[in-house]
């Protein structure tokens, strides 16, 4: 269909505006990260300035960032490889023997206010000994991962026609030696979505770490939220903070956009 | 004959099982423990031991004015946000839903900030709505108008923290729609070009209707994310200035991690999660009566 040239230049000016307002605190956020202190507070804010790499210096040269960074990744990395290996099993047999009930009930873990279940924890992991202890973080990350992984794995797992596991189980394999040799090798991408979907939730995450996590197991949303309680706020270093901890969600999502989508938008489409 | 083993008959529990374990010790215990502690009036500070006061706590709790107000502040909130968000969402996804030069960037662009870490988005809004530096107020100077104190005003906090809600969330709801509109058939279309509609009949009669379920279930999602919305909020002015941006979350978290007044903040997270529950209930019902 032609359109006439002023609607087009309409459209696409349309276009910019909309990535203009997407992008803006990004971008914000990028060029504030390069701004010395004197930069941040002139007024007029300043567009055009001298960048310095001097707020990067100072947050990657300090041990504790550094620490900050391995936590949120080991919390992170753990809390998925958790969720996988407890949840792609229940995915398949909810998938496979239609039990609805049993998706609700782990669903409801998603739609559960979190702060419902980090007050009885706090009690128990203080009398455990377990506060500020990788145990306990990664538990309670867990449960952010593991309604993810059955929620998307299931509707993965229910789209892959059941002849590929019946006539395995007619020559003689078992449905659990099917589900591991025929069915987990083709559901690559189904496993990547919900891989890197549940690693940003667990990266995000920002309640259960602040109230678990004390000086040794302390994630980075907890350390930029501590930058800005000082009187004085450095907003460069706090930038240089907020790119650092932004930059991995983003790198995977721009490699894995096809299926960040597919499991933002999984199972609200198909009604 | 072939000779079945305990794991093959009894797979549809195994499989599950070790999920199920973790869920009803890890979510369940504890939501069964903050119904209960919701009877008593334990204080972790006080070093009394807990006593089961009954129905006497919800009944303190529910007549402190300051639990009523971030009730409100949570509905409102919420309200604000959700409508703005179903509206340019929608709008978004309609406006998408063509083949552009540009089409592949602004889709990433849509997925940025649903993955932006909450509480880092939130500080660099609060250098946005910084009054004395901030790019807000510059933007305003700019059209002639005078200096807002954004977060720092109890009379424009909450729209403020409205605001970047609708900044974080409207992609997901584009995103959906987006989705939902790709899967629509093509048939009503077809007979409705025969038939000589025109543009605006068609997103009426036809688009808007049948989207009507994918748009529902995004404002399901939505509505359950926001009433219990946390990280910002709490990065942002913590609740404040005053009381007034304190929603039912953060009042709850600070009644648990800052008073320590257990059974009182089991109330409120009682009632917060009956909330959100009773939300996602009324909204699912409702999909399914569209949908019939």
């Amino acid at each position: 269909m032609r359109q006439n040239p002023v609607t087009r230049i309409l459209f696409y000016l349309g276009i910019l505006l909309i990535a203009v307002i997407l992008l803006f605190p990004f971008l914000w956020m990028l060029m504030s990260s390069f701004k010395t202190q004197v930069d941040i507070i002139s007024w007029p804010p300043k567009f055009i300035f001298e960048p310095t790499l001097r707020n990067y210096e100072r947050v990657f040269g300090e041990q504790d960032f550094l620490q900050y960074f391995k936590n949120s990744t080991i919390v992170g990395v753990s809390a998925v490889a958790g969720a996988l290996l407890l949840g792609l099993p229940a995915a398949y047999s909810i998938a496979r023997f239609g039990q609805k009930r049993l998706s609700v009930f782990i669903l409801v873990a998603r739609l559960m206010p979190g702060i419902s279940f980090l007050m009885p924890w706090y009690i128990v992991f203080s009398r455990l000994g377990l506060m500020d202890s990788y145990t306990a973080l990664i538990l309670s990350h867990l449960l952010i991962t593991l309604p993810v992984v059955v929620w998307i794995m299931s509707s993965y797992f229910e789209a892959i026609p059941r002849e590929l596991e019946e006539s395995a189980m007619v020559d003689g394999a078992t449905m659990q030696r099917a589900f591991v040799s025929i069915i987990l090798p083709i559901s690559g991408p189904g496993v990547v979505t919900a891989t890197t979907l549940s690693f940003i939730f667990s990266w995000n995450n920002f309640m259960f770490s602040q109230v678990l996590s004390m000086q040794k197991t302390k994630t980075l949303p907890i350390a930029v939220y501590n930058f800005v309680s000082y009187a004085e706020v450095d907003w460069g270093a706090v930038m240089a903070v907020a790119v650092a901890i932004m930059t991995p969600a983003i790198i995977l999502t721009m490699i894995f956009q096809k299926y960040v989508v597919k499991g933002l938008t999984m199972g609200a489409v198909k009604g | 004959m072939i000779r079945t083993g305990f794991m093959e008959r009894n797979l549809r529990w195994v499989f599950p099982l070790p999920a199920v374990v973790f869920v009803v010790v890890l979510m369940l215990f504890p939501v069964v423990y903050t119904v209960f502690l919701s009877f008593t009036n334990w204080n972790l500070t006080s070093g009394m031991p807990l006593s089961f006061v009954g129905l006497k706590s919800y009944a303190r709790v529910f007549s402190e004015p300051r639990f009523l107000a971030a009730i409100g502040r949570t509905f409102s909130f919420t309200g604000m946000a959700l409508a703005l968000e179903t509206f340019f969402g929608v709008a978004l996804a309609l406006v998408l839903n063509r083949e552009f030069r540009g089409k592949g960037p602004i889709k990433l662009f849509l997925l940025l900030p649903l993955v932006a870490t909450p509480v880092a988005v939130g500080i660099v809004f609060n250098l946005f709505y910084d009054p004395t530096i901030g790019l807000a107020n510059w933007m305003l100077s700019l059209a002639g108008i005078p200096k807002i104190e954004w977060v720092s005003n109890t009379a424009t906090v909450l729209p403020a923290l409205v605001l970047v809600d609708v900044w974080q969330w409207t992609p997901m709801i584009a995103l959906i729609c987006l989705a939902g509109l790709a899967s629509l058939p093509s048939d009503p279309y077809e007979s409705a070009r025969v038939d000589g509609a025109t543009a605006p009949q068609i997103l009426w009669r036809i688009t808007l209707p049948m989207l009507a379920p994918t748009i529902l279930t995004a404002m399901i999602l939505r509505s359950v994310d926001a009433l219990k919305t946390f990280d910002i909020i709490f990065a942002m002015t913590g609740g404040g200035p005053g009381y007034s941006s304190e929603t039912l979350n953060i009042l709850g978290f600070k009644y648990s991690f800052d008073y320590f007044k257990m059974g009182q903040s089991s109330v409120m997270l009682v009632t917060l999660f009956t909330i959100v529950l009773a939300a996602s209930l009324v909204i699912m019902k409702l999909r399914d009566k569209v949908e019939a």
